[in-house]
């Protein structure tokens, strides 16, 4: 039964721990299994299908792995790690010869002095994993995202930015020190005071300034493992968007959910999530719980399950169902923090077509806000889980996304390639809306934006490239994405 | 708090098992033949360790499973550094494509003897040394390969069989002296080792069977299928008739 569908002439079952004796076929197994849908063609010999979260783009590639980041990092195009950027930042260049290195076999940590706080570790060390050691003892990240299946490389290449922005700034604030191999091939220790414009350009550079090898930064020092948890209903988007600030201003952690289905006097009513760390007194007596994946999406889902008739009941439902959890209470971190880990590979909800995330950030005005989502949805577009967070000032990452203002993520499922506006119509328009009102969006998400556009929203991008090329002057890292983009050379 | 030597703590299941160990406070002292991955996941391990990273307890000890007369000195080192060796937990051993295996000898013999004849002699060793002090835990990574013959794995799922032959033995004749025999039986679990391998359904994480390895030592369980699902899966395969084998070429 199981075993049929595995490659015939793959070995299997085995036990994982024990070692390749012989030199393994230099190169991956293709993946008989995935060869189906886009791209095209079948994979060539060594090569897989790969994509991001959203499963949109998928190109073929080469992927190695192991636990010396230091040696594989030399002649890959690219480093990824637990794949949670939704679009093409993770993936490799379509047919690249050289393989994306996945680095989430190199988690150990090395160092850490619990009088200061610091923690160096290894790119590839998962934030659950670092919870789960560190929460315990009074520690945790300065800032998360919206999942704790993220690895410490991905958090410095995307310069990732949590319910804390307005008060903590991104994680590349908090980062002392990188060890990065450049595109030279030299291994290079960075910070904020070593190779500064390098520094810079690598937080949120999406791992073309280098392979992060290793990340040395400052953990937050936490009176207990409990969020204190506040949900309060509002009504619009006019109500939503200016209490956002105002409770921003006292808590340090907050974000509101809307739902995009509602139009008129409704539109974008929603509930606003706010929370601090608990004291001790506050705390209950319970261990920490943890951070699990505990239901699991098993397949894929029709394509065109989730449309805007379902996402719309969704919407309400889950409108309906905060009602019944307003107020104050103690919340997990996971249910803080990363409600939607605990569905593991829920993106497989969105079929084969796949799905890709547009946030963008955009000034903190009800106006705006009643307009954009006015356009989003007379182009057709309806989102679940709608997540809107204010940011603070720009850290000093090149390419990082936050900017003052209110951002904003909407889950769009891809349309099939007839429909019109098309999936690329769309984030077009979204594009020319926040263009219009000096907002960006953010590269970690994004699939579909022009690289005209990108340059227009990112006014260092001339600066980050001269530095790339210092670095890297014949262009041996690389991404889809920057492809895409960042005009590399084909 | 209790203290155990860990054959292949560098790699895949091994190093996460280590590490829910080393988080409870467990002393361990690594067994494996590269002093330089030792040294690295000795340091990984006493930063988890709830005790001081300079009094965590993590060990290290020189230890081929390709050669023999490594193994005592090894064992005598960690119960040493130990103080007192509470187990052996082994969760290395090799691997190599069928193709591979039938393509050399030579490379079959390093794999049968590695995963069979030198894990057994090993554990000789350690049963003999938990025995005298009255008991203690040996712990051993087979494989569901060992379950029933499967044509892409049969001369490792040979070794394998051989080996959870051995343990069940070591657990009818001396479970009453004390001496807890639990043998390991994962499915398919993504690792680095399988990373070249398109995952089947209900391919595992290394942490989540480090998890239920740690609970199955706890209860004294003599036996796990890891993630439990292939426990199922299993229960099935064994009970196919030889001529659906054949004709599926399982």
């Amino acid at each position: 039964m199981t075993f049929r569908n595995a490659p015939s002439s793959a070995s299997l079952p085995s036990v994982g721990n024990d070692e390749p004796m012989e030199p393994r076929p230099s190169s991956p197994l293709p993946a008989p299994g995935r060869a189906r849908g886009r791209p095209g063609r079948s994979p060539a010999q060594g090569e897989r299908i790969l994509s991001g979260w959203g499963r949109y783009p998928r190109v073929h590639g080469r992927e190695t792995t192991g636990d010396s980041l230091l040696r594989l990092s030399d002649g890959a195009v690219l480093s990824g790690g637990l794949g949670r950027a939704y679009g093409d930042a993770g993936l490799p260049p379509p047919n690249a010869q050289r393989p994306l290195l996945r680095t989430t076999h190199a988690d150990r940590l090395l160092r850490f002095d619990p009088t200061t706080a610091v923690l160096r570790a290894e790119a590839g060390v998962c934030l659950a994993d670092l919870i789960h050691v560190f929460l315990p003892r009074g520690f945790f990240t300065p800032v998360s995202p919206g999942t704790a299946f993220v690895t410490l490389g991905g958090m410095v290449a995307a310069d990732i930015h949590g319910k804390n922005h307005h008060v903590a700034g991104s994680f590349g604030e908090h980062v002392r020190s990188l060890r990065i191999r450049t595109g030279d091939g030299k291994i290079r220790d960075i910070g904020p005071d070593r190779e500064p414009e390098l520094f810079a350009a690598t937080l949120g550079g999406m791992g073309l300034t280098g392979h992060i090898l290793e990340v040395e930064f400052q953990l937050e020092r936490v009176p207990s493992p409990w969020i204190v948890e506040e949900r309060h209903m509002v009504s619009s988007v006019e109500e939503l968007i200016p209490r956002l600030s105002e409770v921003g201003r006292e808590w340090p952690m907050t974000v509101a959910w809307l739902d995009t289905a509602q139009r008129g006097a409704a539109l974008g009513r929603g509930s606003l999530w706010i929370g601090r760390w608990a004291s001790r007194d506050e705390a209950p007596a319970r261990a920490f719980p943890g951070i699990r994946e505990r239901i699991e999406v098993p397949f894929e889902l029709p394509s065109g399950l989730l449309n805007p008739t379902t996402l719309g009941w969704a919407n309400s439902v889950w409108y309906r169902a905060q009602y019944l959890k307003q107020g104050r209470s103690l919340a997990s971190p996971q249910q803080f923090f990363y409600p939607l880990d605990a569905v593991r590979s829920w993106p497989r909800a969105y079929g084969r077509r796949g799905f890709t995330q547009y946030q963008c950030v955009l000034p903190s005005e009800p106006a705006v806000f009643r307009s954009f989502l006015e356009l989003f949805q007379r182009m057709g577009g309806c989102s679940f889980v709608t997540v809107v967070k204010d940011c603070g000032p720009e850290g000093r990452g090149m390419l990082s996304f936050p900017k003052p203002g209110t951002s904003i993520a909407l889950d769009i499922p891809i349309k099939p390639p007839s429909s019109t506006p098309s999936t690329q119509q769309l984030v077009d328009r979204l594009n020319a809306f926040t263009l219009d009102h000096g907002g960006r969006i953010y590269l970690a998400k994004d699939a579909f934006t022009r690289a005209e556009d990108f340059r227009a929203m990112y006014p260092r991008f001339d600066e980050w490239t001269r530095v790339r090329r210092k670095f890297d002057p014949e262009g041996k890292l690389g991404s889809a994405m920057s492809l895409r983009l960042m005009g590399d050379a084909r | 708090m209790s203290g155990f030597a860990i054959l292949g703590a560098t790699r895949g299941m091994g190093k996460q098992l280590a590490r829910r160990m080393a988080e409870r406070g467990d002393s361990l002292c690594l067994l494996g033949r590269d002093p330089a991955r030792l040294e690295a996941t000795r340091t990984d391990l006493s930063i988890r360790s709830p005790h001081a990273e300079e009094n965590a307890g993590i060990f290290t000890a020189s230890c081929d499973l390709l050669q023999p007369d490594t193994f005592e000195p090894a064992l005598e080192s960690a119960a040493k550094q130990l103080g007192r060796l509470d187990g052996l937990i082994v969760t290395a051993g090799l691997f190599a494509d069928q193709a591979q295996l039938e393509a050399s000898s030579e490379l079959l013999e390093q794999l049968l003897t590695a995963d069979f004849v030198n894990t057994v002699l090993l554990c000789e060793l350690a049963k003999e040394r938990l025995l005298k002090q009255g008991g203690g835990l040996l712990c051993v990574f087979s494989s569901v390969a060992g379950d029933r013959a499967r044509t892409p794995v049969r001369l490792y799922g040979a070794a394998k069989a051989g080996l959870s032959h051995y343990l069940e033995g070591l657990d009818h004749a001396y479970r009453r002296e004390g001496l807890v025999t639990l043998d390991v039986k994962p499915g398919f679990v993504r690792t680095e080792m399988t990373a070249h391998l398109a995952p089947p359904p209900f391919a595992g994480e290394p942490s989540a069977v480090a998890r239920e390895v740690l609970a199955a030592i706890d209860r004294g369980s003599a036996r796990i299928y890891t993630p439990r699902i292939w426990g199922l899966i299993l229960w099935v395969i064994r009970l196919t008739p030889r001529t659906i084998m054949r004709r599926i070429r399982f």
